[in-house]
């Protein structure tokens, strides 16, 4: 067994050059699908690693390290199109999970139930990708291609998020519905990002997660939004503006309820808002 | 990587490891850190809880790593170098927060890092910190009190009646108690078990002695192995379970074979390349289709493995006469206990035989069984219990104890197993699914007129406690109340599920469900308020119960419903305001009733107490009773105290060990402190009555020191005897106690019990009619116990029965195969119980000790069943499936709304 914990990317992407490995950051995914087996050949463990640490305003985006957990997101001075995102960290497993859990994590675990990427997606979130062969930008729309499945090649690891800074009247929301207060996979998982100009929505991004493969934004529900006025959001909100989402029955809750629970968050979550200008 | 630095609780340590493994699992084998206690290997559950710099992770989803350089602080390190253990530990003890104490190190150190921060913290605060520690015992409503620094209770005067801290509390809340893989031997050989991986299956082994040279493990073990009956269980006539199953796995997860090698060897050992191969059989997983499925015993027609019976009047006719009737169909499916600790221990071949280690709640039952297995005499067979991290019924059962005795007897040396999370579940015995129909009438006027219960348990492969949940449920059936008409049936179906077996309660909370919910029905019929309903049927002295059984003073249903009164009539009307201001957000009241008999059905189970007094004036009590967090060591002491007339602070534990304490019986079925309690107060008074004979006094005030005992008569005479050297006790005694029963005929009739307790929950609650969430706002609990030994552990009873009620009615649904986990498997985190405000009520029963009587399984009856009451009252909806999770309860108001 080889394990291997380097302090630079280049030496991180070298050791994926010459043979693939297991990504190891947080923890929090990789030690229960081992179980009690052997551990695995070949093991990159990316927390040292100083370049995927940090979060920062580099120009017309943010850059949050792979490396950055959801107890660092939720301590970050960010604006407000980020709340949604630190709400989803506060609600992420435990505390104990959240000082471990890298973001980065949630997302390459491609469990379509992860609360982080549904509110990536509405921040229209993008990937930095990195390998020996060079560096590509991925959108993350896209990069989750079904469950447990994405677009991260073997030799390739994601070195940051980057998430384009909204100028003007930001304002962010998630919702999470489970079964029980603490530690418990959603139901169904809800973010929401708009922009408002004069009182009217000019951008409007919501994306579901636990209702899909991969979460998914619902593009019909965000041209309703747009142009729509103060407090008048929730009433826009119609049954057939999820039909792209495809729930299954499993031990959390019927296909069905999602499919009626969705909803009636979506006018929770809306109702009232632009109201504060 | 060869080596890393870290600091350990302030010193700087090395470990030479590749810096992959499981931080949990260096601490302990490396540093001795056994206080970080390992749930589930997958950040599940919190007992782990380390701190990382200062900020809590679970140190089994922590690669050791990831620790270089940085600060790593366990309980034991707080213990001696963080000044708030002093203030904290003392609130845990002093609230009664820890009960098994296997989850109490991961809360004190969870803990430890809020207060650093937030030395006031609110209760929010203390929720969100501790969220990620699961408990399964305490209801977390005491542990929330100490984190807040809330004054603790006045734990009073003497030794019965007084609300004392736990005797073995202080060293759960140090993380000093040593569980079963605390106590395994650092050289001990590891054993892992290899499981079938289909609800039915036969399989072939392919060369097994070749895997194992190659592999370089030390032995192999199958059925062939097994000297003795390669056969155990629990009831006679039910003795069907193989260690190893011979040639057809019945249920997924079951053993065929184990491995046996050094831990280096067996770390790196795949198992998936154990020569087996495997062919699926037809799965039935649900009665009806079991009884129309091949036998999987022999002699079990239609798979049905026993029935019950208990019938007295004509309940047909009586239904056919009501003024009005109601009837339901329910069901409730299988049930994890999901104790913190999963089965661990080991084995060791000595001069005298075989000696057992690990968790347990039966260890003379384990004894005899083990012997049964091995082919040795029961003389060679010692069963030493460590603690036991949470048993709830499932831990009665044996599970890995044949595993390492037999491999320990093969190789003469200790042999250790610690099972994973996921192969605890699938493999250990369960909460039976029940399917049940109820019919119950009333007159006009609301009395009773004529019940009917119909209840099929699915039991799983193998007997385990079945029979006694097919007989329990029907003496139990009707609930505490006064039935002249009465007929209620089970039946135990065998399936290729994992066992069901025993689970605080055997059956009954799942017949209460039914039996409850149609009184609802009953009442709403009526136009009846529903407790005043259930006030004017309860079963009251004088009045035979369904078995015939008549009481005189010891029924205290009625008291219970009266505790409730005045917080029933508040409540209704809070949700009657509430809701009449409309919105999404309905609140709804509940309440249920339960009664419970104490001991084993219509069977003898004696317990037996020794104790004796040294020369040394040491007061010793060889206390067999397990005490599996719910305070045996401490009421069985307490009443000891109280009988001997002695301070309990001055008793001395010994045991639990088959080689030094008598039998005291199983811990179960509600029986220690009333069987195990009566066997102390006994020994107590015999003891008691020696000291009194040897210091020829006829009365008055005991004192034992060094070398001499006194008694201070009522007039101040002094009466005084020496207590002579030697080894052997000075004075001792032993005595047994066994309920007074008579057996069931075949309608069913007699006396089953000697002693019930008895009691009435309520709930109230919020439902989010556009989702089907549940919140619940409170919960009031009334429960007769006789006499409370212990007000603090009573309580403690309580809340942890509550939140497995709560589990019970809103999240819990044990799938095999798919829900082998605790973040599959949901119970109740810190977020889940609401406040409880508990009403002790003391009718004293003649049988029970000082008139106490049991509680443990009481507790968690009438939860459920008053939750879904509540349900009903804010909504309409009637949910009859359990769960109670968002998607059927939010189906049960659209139900309701369109019927």
């Amino acid at each position: 067994m080889t394990v291997f914990r380097p302090g630079r990317l280049d030496e991180a992407l070298g050791f994926l050059a010459e043979a693939p490995a297991v990504l190891l950051a947080g923890g929090t995914d990789v030690f229960p699908a081992l179980g009690d087996r052997p551990a695995p050949g070949r093991v990159l463990d990316l927390t040292a690693i100083a370049e995927m640490r940090g979060i920062a305003r580099e120009g017309d985006h943010w850059r949050i390290g792979a490396g950055v957990t959801w107890a660092e997101l939720c301590r970050a001075d960010l604006p407000p199109q980020f709340d949604a995102l630190k709400r989803a960290g506060r609600q992420v497993g435990s505390v104990q999970i959240q000082t471990t859990a890298t973001i980065a994590g949630n997302i390459c675990n491609a469990s379509p139930a992860a609360d982080g990427v549904p509110v990536l997606m509405a921040l229209d979130a993008e990937l930095d990708l990195a390998s020996a062969a060079g560096r590509r930008v991925v959108p993350l729309a896209g990069f989750v291609t079904g469950n447990r499945r994405t677009l991260l090649r073997p030799d390739e690891v994601v070195t940051a998020i980057r998430v384009p800074h909204l100028d003007g009247a930001v304002r962010s929301d998630f919702a999470k519905l489970g079964s029980r207060a603490y530690l418990v996979i959603s139901i169904v998982s809800m973010a929401a990002v708009l922009r408002c100009e004069d009182g009217r929505v000019a951008d409007a991004r919501i994306a579901v997660g636990a209702c899909s493969a991969v979460p998914l934004r619902l593009a019909a529900l965000e041209r309703e939004l747009v142009g729509r006025g103060a407090g008048t959001l929730g009433a826009a909100v119609r049954a057939e503006h999820f039909a792209a989402l495809t729930p299954i029955d499993d031990v959390r809750a019927s296909a069905a309820y999602r499919r009626d629970a969705v909803c009636t968050m979506a006018v929770r979550m809306l109702h009232g808002w632009g109201t504060e200008g | 990587m060869s080596g890393l630095t870290f600091t350990l609780n302030g010193n700087e340590v090395r470990h030479d490891g590749a810096g992959l493994e499981r931080l949990s699992a260096v601490l302990r084998r490396d540093f001795g850190c056994r206080e970080v206690k390992v749930g589930c290997d997958a950040g599940d559950c919190g007992a782990c809880t380390v701190l990382l710099d200062g900020a809590p992770v679970c140190a089994c989803i922590t690669s050791s790593g990831r620790v270089a350089g940085r600060k790593v602080e366990t309980l034991a390190g707080l213990r001696e170098n963080d000044p708030m253990f002093a203030s904290l530990s003392a609130a845990f003890l002093a609230h009664g927060a820890a009960q098994c104490g296997i989850c109490t190190p991961g809360m004190m150190v969870s803990a430890v890092a809020l207060l650093r921060a937030t030395p006031a913290p609110t209760e929010a605060e203390v929720a969100d910190a501790l969220g990620g520690v699961l408990c399964r015992c305490t209801g977390y409503r005491k542990i929330i009190d100490a984190v807040m620094g809330k004054p603790a209770p006045d734990p009073g005067k003497g030794a019965v009646g007084a609300g004392i801290a736990r005797l073995d509390g202080a060293r759960k809340i140090a993380g000093e108690e040593m569980f079963g893989d605390d106590v395994s031997p650092g050289n001990a050989l590891i054993l892992k078990v290899i499981r079938a991986p289909h609800d039915h299956c036969g399989f072939h082994f392919g060369d097994l002695d070749g895997w194992r040279t190659a592999s370089g493990i030390d032995l192999v073990l199958t059925a062939k192995d097994v000297p003795g009956e390669n056969r155990f269980g629990v009831i006679p006539g039910f003795i069907d379970q193989p260690v190893y199953a011979e040639t057809v796995a019945r249920f997924r997860g079951e053993a065929v074979a184990t491995v046996v090698g050094p831990a280096e060897v067996m770390s790196v050992l795949d198992l998936s390349t154990f020569p087996v191969s495997w062919m699926e059989k037809l799965a039935c997983l649900e009665p009806q289709a079991a009884k129309a499925a091949p036998e999987l015993h022999p002699d079990r027609a239609g798979n049905t493995m026993c029935r019950g019976l208990v019938q007295r009047g004509d309940a047909e006719a009586a239904l056919a006469q009501a003024a009005v009737t109601a009837e339901g169909v329910f069901e409730t499916r299988f049930i994890e206990h999901a104790y913190i600790e999963p089965e661990a221990g080991y084995a060791d071949w000595t001069v005298d035989g075989v000696e057992v280690h690990g968790g347990t709640q039966a260890p003379h039952m384990n004894r005899d069984s083990l012997a049964a297995i091995l082919g040795l005499p029961v003389e060679a067979v010692r069963v030493v219990p460590s603690a036991v991290g949470g048993g709830f019924g499932s831990k009665l059962d044996l599970s890995f104890q044949p595993h390492v005795a037999l491999a320990a007897m093969r190789l003469g040396r200790p042999v250790r197993v610690a099972y994973t999370r996921s192969e605890s579940m699938a493999s250990t015995t369960k909460r039976h699914p029940a399917s049940m129909r109820v019919r119950a009438g009333a007159t006009q006027d609301g009395r009773l007129s004529g019940f009917i219960f119909e209840g099929t348990f699915n039991t799983g492969a193998y007997a385990s406690w079945g029979p006694t949940v097919a007989n329990r449920v029907p003496v139990h059936a009707g609930g505490p109340y006064a039935h002249a008409d009465i007929r209620s049936r089970t039946e135990a179906v065998n399936t290729t599920c994992v066992p069901a077996g025993a689970f605080r309660g055997f059956g009954v909370p799942q017949a209460a469900i039914a039996q409850e919910a149609v009184f609802d029905d009953l009442a709403l019929e009526l136009g009846m308020d529903r407790l005043e309903f259930r006030y004017l049927n309860a079963l009251d002295n004088g009045f035979p119960t369904a078995t015939g059984q008549v009481f005189d003073g010891a029924v205290g249903i009625r008291p219970c419903l009266a505790a409730l009164r005045p917080a029933w009539r508040y409540g209704l009307q809070k949700a009657h305001e509430f809701n009449g201001e409309g919105g999404v957000l309905r609140r709804g009241v509940g309440i249920a009733c339960g009664w419970y008999g104490c001991g084993n059905t219509s069977l003898p189970n004696p317990s037996t107490i020794r104790a004796g007094i040294t020369s040394g004036g040491r007061v010793m009590l060889h206390q067999g009773a397990m005490d599996i967090g719910q305070g045996a060591n401490t009421v069985v002491a307490q009443i000891f105290a109280e009988a001997l007339g002695i301070d309990v602070g001055r008793v001395e534990i010994i045991g639990p060990d088959t080689g030094v304490t008598p039998d005291a019986g199983k811990t179960s079925a509600s029986r220690q402190t009333y069987v195990s309690g009566n066997a102390a107060r006994l020994t107590g008074l015999a003891l008691r009555a020696e000291i009194l004979r040897l210091t020829n006094a006829a009365e008055g005030r005991i004192e034992i020191a060094k070398g001499e005992v006194t008694v201070t008569a009522p007039d101040g005479r002094v009466h005084r005897a020496v207590l002579p050297d030697g080894d052997r006790y000075v004075v001792e005694a032993a005595e047994t106690y066994d309920p007074p029963t008579a057996p069931l005929d075949e309608n069913g009739q007699g006396v089953p019990y000697a002693v019930y307790g008895y009691t009435a929950q309520m709930v109230e609650l919020t439902v989010d009619t556009g989702l089907g969430t549940v919140t619940l706002d409170h919960i009031h609990a009334a429960h007769d116990v006789g006499r409370a030994i212990n007000p603090v552990l009573v309580e403690g009873q309580i809340h942890g029965g509550v939140a497995q009620g709560i589990g019970l009615a809103l999240m819990e649904e044990y799938i095999p195969g798919r829900t082998d986990n605790l973040h599959d498997y949901l119970i109740p985190t810190i977020g889940d119980v609401p406040p409880i405000t508990s009403h002790i009520i003391e009718v004293a029963d003649p049988h029970g000790p000082y008139g106490a009587k049991g509680l443990g399984e009481h507790v968690l009856i009438p939860t459920a069943p008053a939750i879904l009451s509540a349900i009903r009252h804010a909504t309409g909806a009637r949910v009859t499936r359990l769960p109670a999770m968002p998607d059927r309860v939010l189906a049960a108001i659209r139900a309701a709304k369109e019927g």
